[in-house]
């Protein structure tokens, strides 16, 4: 018996020589065990990201071995840090740029509500712009954090129906946003 | 090395009493003058052969609403690096007219510093060639360094005084 841990099977069928299960499934898993991050990183949650993808913590343990700094072949854009209102155009254009299936994770105060930065030139929170899957509390979260809310997206991509992104509800979701 | 003393006694020599109010706090020469003598006086101080106030360290806005006809201030701090010494003019404006002529011609430093203080003031400098905002995204339709705006907004409830164990 290997010791190399494996993803579970999915439920299903098992006969010799063949194994029937869902289309879904499948896919979920196969999303959600290489989903690879766009850090769009711009203060300390930043540094405790670089903390994460260090040998330490090692993001990559999830299938997230390529942050990749463009939004090409990108599932899941993590925010981490700050955002200025003059920065929010961007963050959107980003998001925008990316294919779909894709995922948001708010991390930190900052990106999720602004943080303590309660003032004119701060956005309140990056859901008031694109989106938002998960929110990762904390000033800055630890490395541990960040891994539990990368688990978190994880559990959302393998749970996802396949045809969830062209439902009345995503639309009307992403038209509230104007995208 | 030039003497405070000899500083004010130039400037009097040769402005009389278009610059009043001098003083140092924490040893910093301090002195006032008229919007419409702001340029006249910078660029003697920066032409001067004793004076030498070559280098434009900082140019900001002020805001005390309370003050009658002096809401608004401008603050020029100028450096000499020949004679280490260090100067700061104030200049007042009253909120009806919050207009004064841009140091650009004198110092090209200025160009950015005067858009900032348009950006957070509002303060006009006329005959500025880019009088735009600098840091502020372009839609914002207000100043914010002015103390006219409530240091937190009353009506939000994301961030009440109970989350945070006030």
């Amino acid at each position: 018996m290997s010791t190399v841990k494996t993803v579970e099977a999915p439920s299903g069928y098992e006969g010799s020589g063949f194994f029937a299960t869902s289309l879904d499934q499948v896919i979920g898993i196969a999303r959600s065990n290489s989903l690879w991050p766009l850090p769009f990183a711009t203060s300390c949650c930043g540094i405790e990201f670089m903390a994460t993808m260090g040998s330490h913590y090692d993001i990559s343990r999830f299938g997230s071995e390529r942050p990749s700094f463009s939004p090409r072949q990108a599932d899941l854009l993590m925010v981490m840090g700050t955002i200025a209102k003059k920065m929010g155009p961007v963050v959107k254009q980003v998001y925008e740029q990316m294919a779909e299936p894709k995922w948001v994770m708010a991390v930190g105060a900052c990106a999720s509500s602004g943080g303590i930065f309660d003032t004119y030139s701060v956005l309140q929170g990056i859901d008031r712009i694109i989106p938002v899957d998960v929110y990762v509390p904390g000033c800055p979260p630890r490395p541990e954090q960040i891994l539990d809310g990368l688990m978190q997206v994880q559990e959302l991509a393998k749970n996802e129906p396949l045809r969830r992104r062209e439902s009345d509800e995503y639309k009307a979701l992403l038209a509230s946003y104007n995208i | 090395m030039i003497s405070h003393q000899e500083i004010v006694d130039e400037l009097v020599g040769h402005f009389g009493t278009k610059v009043t109010e001098f003083e140092e706090p924490h040893g910093l020469l301090t002195f006032v003058c008229q919007a419409n003598d702001i340029i006249d006086i910078l660029e003697y101080l920066k032409e001067s052969d004793r004076l030498k106030f070559r280098f434009l360290t900082d140019i900001t806005g002020i805001h005390f609403p309370d003050a009658k006809g002096k809401e608004f201030g401008v603050v020029y701090h100028l450096h000499s690096f020949e004679n280490a010494v260090r100067l700061r003019i104030k200049v007042y404006l009253s909120k009806e007219d919050i207009n004064i002529p841009t140091a650009v011609n004198v110092y090209v430093g200025a160009n950015w510093m005067e858009r900032e203080t348009f950006d957070f003031y509002g303060i006009k400098f006329t005959g500025h060639p880019n009088l735009i905002r600098i840091l502020n995204m372009d839609e914002m339709d207000y100043h914010p360094m002015r103390k006219e705006y409530p240091l937190e907004d009353a009506s939000r409830e994301d961030k009440i005084d109970a989350l945070f164990g006030r």
